[in-house]
Formats: C-alpha cells, sequence, structure tokens
C-alpha cells in the first residue's frame, strides 16, 4: 500500500460511470427507442399473402361459366441472381434480352434483396419447362396464382373480367386491397367482387439474412387461412347463350330473355362480342386495347347500356296503358286507312290499309293508325293540358320500368330515356302542346330510349299478366344459395290483369294466325306470343326488334331481340327469338335449316366497322413495354356511347 | 511455502472471483449455442460447432486454472521476462508465418487450433510490467520509470500494430489506469486524456475546427478573467488553449490522412455523421436492431430471430453481446453488466489487499484490461464507441482469448491465495 491507496476510487468510480452509461444506453435502445423492434421484424418476417381461389360461376344447371386455372409468376430476389443463362430464360418465357434488362432494373429499383415480381401469370406450359431449368437460374422463384379461365367462352360482358387493382382501388377500399391483387373490374365479377373475392391467408414466413426461408413465425400464431370465394350460380342457361350468341355473331345487338316467373335472365347477349379468355393472361393489355379500338365496341354492353327508341313492341305499352287509363278498351275500334293523319299533310303511315281495326289486330298488324288514335286521346282528351296528360301516361310508363335502370346485378345499368313534360314544354317553348307535337312516341319512335333489357323486361311483364321481378344474373350465392332480397320483391306495373288479354290474344295472333306479323317464325306446338318492331335509324339501316314470350299460358321465357341495322323486324330479330325460345322450351329447332343457315351466315355489321380479329395466341411480337392496361382503363372510361340521338340531343341543350 | 495444507490453500482462494468467472463462462457457453443454433437441425451436443468447442476450451481452461492455483507464485514473478520474450517473439512470428484472417494477420495455425499470440501479450505485458514497476517501488515515481514502463507496454503494442489489429493495440493503452495507480502518472493527466478524447469527438463533430478552436478560446477566457489574480493559472490555460488548438489541427489532419478509411467510417457512423444501414454501418445497425429487439424480457432462449437467422455478423465471437441483449432483453443485459462490474470492482478489491506491490500492479493490469474489452466490446454492440474487433472476455467464442483471460486472472487469484505468506 503506497500513498496513491486513494486512487483506488477513482479507478472504480470510472469502471461505475461506465457500466452506467451502456446501462443507460441499453435503457434506451430496449425499453425507449422502439424503432428497433420493428427493423427487426422488417428483418426477419415476409408476410406472405395466401391467395383464396376467387369464386366459381355456374350457369342455372350447374355447369361451369367461369373457373380458375393455375398460373405462375415468376419472382425475383435480385441479389441472389448469379451466372444464369439470361438466353434460356428469355427463350423460356418469351421475353428479348432488352425486356430482361429492364425487368431486373425494375425489380432492383424496388429492392435487391426482396423478391419482387419478374413476369406475370405464365401458364401452364411454360410453367412445366421452367420448372425443369429452375434450378439454374439462382434468385428466380414460382409463386403460384389462379387466373380465371371460360371454358366455351360465352357472355364475357355478363361475367365481366378481372384485373390488378389500381392506386383507386386501393385507395377506396381503405387499404383492403394490396398491389398486386385483382378485382373484379366489370360485369357480375365486379358487382359480386364482395363475395367472389373470398379472404386473403398470410403466412408469417420468417427468413434468415440472407433472404432464406426459415421457419414460420410463432408456429404460424399470427398466421390466417385463406377462404376460398363464395361460388355463384348464374342465372344463365349455357345452351341458350351459347346458341343465342352463335345466333348473333356479325351482327351488332342485343338478346335478353328473362324467365317470367322469376326475373332471372337467361341468356344476355350483347354483340358484338369478344371471348372473355382474352382478358386474361399476359396478352391481356394488348387485347384490351384492340377491344377499346374495334368499331364493333365489343366492350360495350348493349342490352343494359345502349339505349334505343323500341318501335313497335312499344304498341304493347301503349295499348295496355291506355286502356288502364280509360281512353280505349278492347272493343275500342279505329278505322285504319293506312296512316294516321295528324295534321295538315302530316301523316303516320302503316304498312298496310286494314280499315275498321281493333285492339286484337291493332297488335297483331302492328297498326299504327290505331296508336295515332289512342295517343291523341291519352294526350288530348282527358279534360287536362297536354303536359299534365303527358306526364299522367309517362309515370304509368315508369311503372314498367322505363326510364330509369332496372336494377340488374351488373355495374353501369342505364336507364334509358322518357322525356319529362318539360323537356317537350322547353322544347316547343310553350305549354300548349299536344299529341300531334310528338306524336312518333305513340308507335314507339321519337325521343324514347329504352334499353334492350327494359325492352325483355316488358315482354315479362306482359307474360306474367302485369307484374315483374327485378331481372338479374344471379340466382344463388355460396353454398348455402342465398338469393338476394331486392330480387325477390314483386313489382307491379300498374296496369290490371284484365287487360292484357286483349294484347296477348292480339301477339298471339300476330304470330299463329294468318296476317300476323310473325307469321313465319311460329313455333309448332307452342304458342309464342311475340311483336316484331321497326326501329327507325336516321344514322342507317333501320333496327330490327322481335319481342316475344311462350308459351302463352304459363309462360316459361320473354324474349328481347335486337338486332342493329338489320331492316324489318320480322326478318332477321324474329327467328333469332324464335329459334332460342324453341330451344329453350322443347331443345329442338323446328326453323327450316335453310333460314338457320341464312341467319348464321348473314353478315350485318355496319361497312364502316370491319371487325377486327383479336388474336388470342400469343402474338409473334414481343410485347416487352411496360403494359398500358392503365391508361386504357382510363381511356375505356372517358369513351361514351351513344345510340339513342335524343340522348346527344339533350346533352345538347 | 505452498501446499502446507490443502484445506487452508483451498481455503484462501478467492472462491467469489472463480464463481463470477464460470458465471461468465457458462453464459459465454449458452449465448455461443444460441448464436450458433440452427433451428432446421437443431440436433445434439457437437464437437464440430462452435458451441462444442466451446465447451471444449472451457473444461481445458478449468484445467489450466487448476494447474496455476497449485504451482508456487513465485515462480510467475521469476518468469515473467521468459514468458514475454516468448511472447514477443511468437508476434514477430506472426507477421511472418500467420494466417490472415479477416484482413488481420493475427493468427498461427497450430493443427485444428489457431493461436492468437496477442491475447497473450497482454498477458505477458501485465506481468513484466508488475515486475519491473515492483522493483521501482522503493523510490519516488520518476520519468525513468516511467519511460522503462511505458516501453514494455508499447513494444508489443507496435508489434500488434503491424498485423494490423488495432483494436488489440488499443487494449494495452488500458494499462494507463496502473501507471496512475502506482502515481507514475497524475489526476492532471487523467484529465488531460479525457479532455483530449472530449476534444477529439469534438474536432470529427463540428464541421470546421476554427470554429471550435474559437469557441474553446472564449471559454478560456473565462476562466482566464475569473482566475486573473493567479498569475500562475494563467500561464496554464494559455498553454492548454494552445495545446488544445493545435491538437484539434492535427486530429483532423490525421482523421483526414493517417486513419484507414473503414476507420474513419466506423468512426464517421458512430457520431452519427455517416448513414449506411446497409453497407458500413451495417454491423452496427443490424447490433442495434438485435439488441433493441430484446426489449425488457428478451425473446428467450434460442428465440432470437436475429441471432438464429444470421442478421448480425461475427455473433458468436465480437458480437456475441447481440444475442444476449435480443434474447434475455433489458433484464439480461444489465445482469451481465453487474457481473462484469463486480468482477471488476472485486479485483480492485483483492488488488488492494495484497502485500506486494507486484500483486497490486498485475491486479490492476488484469482490471486495466477487462475493464477495457468490456466496456469497448459492449459499447460497439450499442453504438457507443466504434466498431473495434475485439472479444468480450469468457463471453466470446475462441479458445486463445478465453484461455489468456482466464491465465490472466488465475494467477492473481494465485497470488492472491498466498498474499500472507509472500514477501516482495
Amino acid at each position: 500500500m503506497n500513498s496513491f491507496f486513494a486512487r483506488r476510487y477513482v479507478i472504480q468510480g470510472i469502471f461505475i460511470v461506465i457500466a452506467l452509461i451502456i446501462v443507460a444506453r441499453l435503457f434506451y435502445i430496449q425499453i425507449i427507442d422502439k424503432s428497433y423492434l420493428l427493423s427487426a421484424n422488417n428483418n426477419v418476417l415476409r408476410k406472405v399473402v395466401i391467395y383464396p381461389a376467387r369464386g366459381v360461376i355456374f350457369d342455372r344447371n350447374g355447369q361451369v361459366l367461369v373457373q380458375n386455372e393455375p398460373v405462375y409468376d415468376l419472382l425475383v430476389t435480385p441479389r441472389e441472381v448469379k451466372d444464369i443463362d439470361t438466353a434460356l430464360l428469355c427463350q423460356i418465357i418469351d421475353i428479348d434480352m432488352q425486356g430482361f434488362v429492364n425487368r431486373m432494373e425494375k425489380a432492383r429499383n424496388h429492392s435487391p434483396y426482396r423478391a419482387s415480381i419478374f413476369e406475370k401469370q405464365l401458364p401452364a406450359t411454360t410453367y412445366a419447362q421452367l420448372q425443369e431449368h429452375l434450378y439454374k437460374f439462382r434468385g428466380f422463384y414460382v409463386q403460384n396464382r389462379t387466373v380465371r379461365s371460360y371454358p366455351d367462352s360465352i357472355a364475357p360482358q355478363v361475367l365481366g373480367y378481372i384485373q390488378e387493382v389500381n392506386d383507386r382501388d386501393i385507395e377506396r377500399s381503405n387499404g383492403f386491397y394490396r398491389p398486386g391483387d385483382y378485382i373484379g373490374a366489370s360485369g357480375i365479377e365486379r358487382s359480386y367482387e364482395d363475395l367472389l373475392r373470398g379472404q386473403r391467408g398470410v403466412r408469417n414466413q420468417m427468413v434468415d439474412a440472407l433472404n432464406r426461408p426459415q421457419g414460420i413465425f410463432m408456429e404460424g400464431k399470427y398466421d390466417t387461412l385463406a377462404v376460398s370465394g363464395d361460388g355463384l350460380v348464374s342465372t344463365l342457361d349455357k345452351d341458350l347463350q351459347v346458341l343465342a350468341e352463335r345466333l348473333m355473331k356479325n351482327k351488332l345487338g342485343s338478346v335478353v330473355a328473362i324467365e317470367p316467373a322469376t326475373g332471372e335472365i337467361l341468356a344476355f347477349v350483347s354483340s358484338a362480342s369478344y371471348d372473355p379468355n382474352l382478358m386474361v393472361g399476359r396478352e391481356r393489355g394488348n387485347n384490351y386495347m384492340k377491344l377499346l379500338n374495334d368499331p364493333t365496341k365489343p366492350m360495350f354492353i348493349r342490352p343494359i347500356q345502349a339505349s334505343y327508341p323500341p318501335g313497335s313492341v312499344f304498341k304493347v305499352v301503349a295499348a295496355l296503358t291506355a286502356q288502364q287509363a280509360g281512353v280505349i278498351n278492347a272493343q275500342t275500334s279505329f278505322y285504319c286507312p293506312g296512316g294516321y293523319r295528324y295534321g295538315r299533310g302530316a301523316i303516320m303511315r302503316c304498312t298496310h290499309v286494314d280499315g275498321a281495326t281493333d285492339l286484337i289486330k291493332s297488335i297483331q298488324r302492328s297498326c299504327n293508325t290505331y296508336y295515332g288514335y289512342t295517343y291523341a286521346r291519352m294526350i288530348d282528351s282527358r279534360g287536362m293540358s297536354g303536359p299534365k296528360a303527358y306526364d299522367l301516361w309517362r309515370e304509368s310508363l315508369t311503372k314498367f320500368g322505363l326510364g330509369s335502370p332496372l336494377g340488374i346485378d351488373l355495374p353501369n345499368e342505364k336507364g334509358g330515356f322518357i322525356p319529362e313534360s318539360a323537356w317537350y314544354t322547353k322544347r316547343y317553348g310553350s305549354e300548349k302542346w299536344r299529341s300531334s307535337y310528338n306524336i312518333s312516341l305513340s308507335i314507339g319512335q321519337g325521343e324514347l330510349g329504352i334499353t334492350p333489357l327494359q325492352m325483355a323486361n316488358i315482354m315479362a311483364i306482359v307474360a306474367n299478366r302485369g307484374f315483374y321481378y327485378r331481372p338479374h344474373l344471379v340466382k344463388a350465392i355460396g353454398e348455402k344459395g342465398i338469393v338476394k332480397d331486392e330480387y325477390r320483391e314483386k313489382i307491379h306495373a300498374g296496369v290490371d290483369a284484365k287487360y292484357y288479354d286483349p294484347v296477348i290474344e292480339g301477339m298471339s295472333r300476330a304470330v299463329n294466325m294468318a296476317g300476323g306479323t310473325a307469321t313465319s317464325v311460329r313455333i309448332p306446338d307452342i304458342e309464342m306470343c311475340g311483336k316484331t318492331g321497326t326501329v327507325q335509324n336516321p344514322h342507317g339501316e333501320n333496327h330490327a326488334v322481335f319481342f316475344a314470350f311462350a308459351p302463352r299460358e304459363n309462360p316459361k321465357i320473354a324474349i328481347a331481340v335486337f338486332v342493329e341495322n338489320a331492316g324489318y323486324g320480322g326478318t332477321w330479330a324474329g327467328p333469332i327469338a324464335s329459334m332460342l325460345v324453341e330451344k329453350h322450351l322443347k331443345d329442338t329447332i323446328t326453323l327450316p335449316k335453310y333460314i338457320q343457315d341464312r341467319i348464321y351466315n348473314v353478315n350485318l355489321l355496319p361497312k364502316t366497322a370491319k371487325k377486327e380479329e383479336v388474336k388470342q395466341a400469343p402474338s409473334p411480337a414481343k410485347k416487352d413495354s411496360v403494359k398500358a392496361g392503365q391508361t386504357a382503363q382510363a381511356k375505356a372510361n372517358k369513351q361514351e356511347y351513344f345510340v339513342h340521338h335524343s340522348q346527344v340531343r339533350r346533352r345538347n341543350d | 511455502m505452498t501446499n502446507l495444507n490443502e484445506k487452508s490453500f483451498f481455503g484462501r482462494i478467492d472462491w467469489l472471483t472463480i464463481l463470477l468467472w464460470f458465471i461468465l463462462c457458462v453464459i459465454g457457453l449458452f449465448n455461443i449455442h444460441a448464436a450458433v443454433y440452427d433451428p432446421e437441425n437443431p440436433g445434439l451436443f457437437n464437437l464440430a460447432t462452435n458451441y462444442g468447442k466451446q465447451s471444449i476450451y472451457i473444461f481445458t481452461a478449468i484445467l489450466i486454472a487448476f494447474s496455476i492455483l497449485i504451482i508456487d507464485a513465485k515462480f510467475f514473478i521469476s518468469v515473467s521476462p521468459i514468458i514475454y520474450v516468448v511472447v514477443i517473439i511468437l508476434l514477430i512470428i506472426v507477421l511472418i508465418v500467420g494466417r490472415n484472417v479477416g484482413g488481420n494477420q493475427a493468427w498461427i495455425p497450430l493443427g485444428s487450433f489457431r493461436l492468437q499470440p496477442s491475447e497473450f501479450g497482454k498477458l505477458a505485458t501485465c506481468l513484466l510490467l508488475a515486475s519491473y514497476l515492483s522493483t521501482q517501488t522503493n523510490k519516488s515515481p520518476n520519468m525513468k520509470t516511467l519511460l522503462i514502463g511505458a516501453a514494455i507496454v508499447l513494444l508489443p503494442v507496435a508489434l500488434v500494430m503491424l498485423q494490423p489489429d488495432t483494436g488489440s493495440a488499443l487494449a494495452f493503452f488500458a494499462l494507463i489506469f496502473v501507471f496512475y495507480r502506482e502515481g507514475y502518472v497524475g489526476n492532471t493527466f487523467l484529465l488531460l486524456s479525457g479532455l483530449a478524447i472530449l476534444l477529439f469527438v469534438l474536432a470529427l463533430l463540428v464541421p470546421n475546427e476554427w470554429i471550435l478552436i474559437a469557441v474553446l478560446f472564449v471559454i478560456c477566457g473565462l476562466f482566464a478573467y475569473s482566475l486573473r489574480r493567479k498569475r500562475k493559472y494563467l500561464i496554464s490555460i494559455g498553454l492548454l488553449f494552445l495545446a488544445s488548438s493545435l491538437y484539434i489541427l492535427c486530429v483532423d489532419f490525421a482523421y483526414e490522412n493517417i486513419l484507414q478509411s473503414h476507420q474513419r467510417n466506423r468512426i464517421d457512423i458512430i457520431l452519427g455523421k455517416m448513414d449506411d444501414p446497409r453497407g458500413q454501418g451495417y454491423n452496427l445497425n443490424q447490433s442495434k436492431i438485435a439488441i433493441g429487439s430484446g426489449q425488457l424480457w428478451g425473446k428467450g432462449y434460442l428465440q432470437g430471430t436475429q441471432t438464429k437467422y444470421n442478421f448480425v455478423p461475427e455473433q458468436s465471437t465480437d458480437f456475441i453481446f447481440c444475442t444476449i441483449g435480443e434474447e434475455w432483453g433489458f433484464v439480461g443485459s444489465i445482469l451481465l453488466v453487474g457481473v462484469y462490474l463486480f468482477l471488476l470492482l472485486r479485483i480492485v478489491h483483492i488488488a488492494e489487499r495484497q502485500r506486494t506491490a507486484f500483486a497490486r500492479i498485475y491486479a490492476y493490469g488484469v482490471a486495466s484490461i477487462l475493464f477495457f474489452h468490456f466496456f469497448i466490446n459492449i459499447g460497439m454492440t450499442i453504438g457507443i464507441v466504434p466498431v473495434i474487433g475485439i472479444p468480450l472476455p469468457f463471453i466470446s467464442y475462441g479458445g486463445s482469448s478465453l484461455w489468456s483471460f482466464t491465465i490472466l486472472l488465475f494467477i492473481l487469484l494465485r497470488f492472491d491465495s498466498s498474499r500472507k505468506g509472500l514477501n516482495g
């Protein structure tokens, strides 16, 4: 012990101070600063999303309309890629060298240490080839996904398609969707998205410092299983749909067939159509652009988005509403001199000169004169001003589901257009207008805009003698077969059942009795009630329309066929409707073969709209540019479709 | 003199220190196991793993410890020059035939083992220093003794620097405590050392050294004003100011021109001047993440994900504290710090109860070396000192390190056990 004994305390003091500094620092990084825990989890945890199988869609007889098909996303972790045979990889997945470099660059920008998608949706055949060589491609992995597949390539507008979510979808979903997820973008894929998508599962995969998968975090305590989406049973009848699409090939227009007793849609054709399989897979972006630019507008869902003046078939509604209003009855008869004179030198002509015509005959023969008189009585002789009487009539039309969307389970349904009296008042500059001002409404021409779905629904109402169910495309959801309440509600059309009899008789005679407008399409052993229509088209050839329901008693099908630019309704629309009705009721077609062939083979596409064939097979051109899907989507939203001229005019007002 | 009575001999051993030593070894063993644990392939005890090898090292260390306890204490005094010479020769040999591991030529391959002479350098230096200084205690501390003592320390430092193993070399400087305790350097020196470290950090942190010098000038001016009556202090303050200014300029110069770039980077990262968690700062960042994610109670034995999945490099050697921090949390960490502190204070306590100057000086040498390793190693893993690759005594994996520290400690215990019968 020497004189510097006290210095031991200084030394011990230094030891203690340093230990305290260490403890304080530990306290800070272990207790106060939580960011290290977060970083540790980021280091080690990879939330692996387990994608649920999307719900399968069946037709009403249990046949598959949409199913899932496995595809394979190729992922890459750039840091792990070493000495690979780039040329071989490019060859297998069918890209060029520049494409490889671009993709690697993109992946590296995303993260050099984490896997990102190198190429999406490789088909099973490519995958099989790739699998053989995958061990040579260090840093590349394959992840299973499923995509939609459509075994019969039918009903694209009904079924819709799915696409990767965009930023807006993600934002709107409050974070439910994440980049790379798929979402129903149209059709029932979109309207039943919540049910079809199922529930994603998450696996908390742990990885080591080299990003190699290790165990599952906490033995899967925080993992969730994927729950498959609900299956949907569609109301469509696949066989009927296939036939309807075949019949509508090379024509523009719509077919809607409804089961009157339930409102279930049996067939729903929008032509021009396309193969729904085009909207799947690696060529999707290209195909999508081609479809968008196709002048026949295959992406346009005509049955619910196009509205036309209905033409003569509207006489059915006119006859019913007029009876209900009491302006005519079953015995009311007008004299037809071959036209209705509604002003000096102004004649609305018939195609015939029938003389005395009663209600039944007026429908059977489609007499314009009769409805000229009826409309005149409706507007001019009810002891009130023209506009007032018109509005009263208009209201009875809306009860038939006209003028507003019917509420089908498809997105973007349009409501058509029935002008209000104010619209005419504004147009004529005064309230003192009468039936003669817009007499063409009486026969379904003029400003009326009605969607083919509404037309078919009118037929369903007539078939049911006074009521309808909202037309819909899905009859059962999931295993329990739930039906949405809104589609079980019986809606009355505001016209008493008794008034339907003469109209139905007229429609029956139109088909089944000599002198009818559609006798050429009558079906043996089935009393089909029908009504032809020819819609004047200021832009070109007239549109052909045919409505029908059958059988007369206890009807099973109500149908509207609308063929654009096809001329007279009985020629093209009638046979199509007839064949579909017979097919549905008897599963045969008795119409002579030559008529069938004529329909299958005719090309009624407007000359200007030469349909470009869209190829499905991988096109020889290598598509390496970044996909234009998003911009195309934006364009599609902007694109506007007009068929009805009155709508154009309304916009200009 | 020795072994007069077995019972009383063992009774005189400081069992408390042995207990602390053993606790640290066991903590080390468990955490090495955790660090090398492969969850895919847990297996049983395997001699091929670091864990298995460390068990052997510990077993061997116990044998060595026992051997030391039965050797005559005087033996160590007499052989200290020989040991020193042997180690110096080994340090020279390693420069010629050594194996280069991680940029340092520090290892001599001996069959399946590798010998790291610099670890034994500390032991040899402590022994010779104690031996030399203890012969000088009859005189009052003088410059000549200080210089010879310093030379004993600086010779191995120079050789280790040549490897170059800066970390191990720095550890020798901890022996400043010995010189301090023996009176060769004063409180002023200690304060000046502290000031030098502070100025070093400031010089690197403050972007323009002239600003720092200006601030320093103002502070010195204030002191000078308050002490204006005492001329003696005024001169000291003036000198201090000039020396500090010169030092600051030198630090900047040395930093830019003498330090190697990786050393500069390590310092920059500690000072927060550089943020590169994927490159230069990867080790430190991952180390802090591992320790920080341990939270209060830790993730549990073998549950440390950062450790298990190899995010932390060198985790069974230099970064072993990460495993402790992650799996045992704050509680486990402070217990470990507590055990170390207790050991260090115990050694100082033992030092002061020695009758011979040799034993006392040697004890302070042991305390200094252990303290330096403890502080620098843990400090680097939690980001308060730059990353310097030195082991955590008794805990880090490695035979050379474990044996040399064990020998270091048990020679002290041997002296302590015979303190009553030894005159020096």
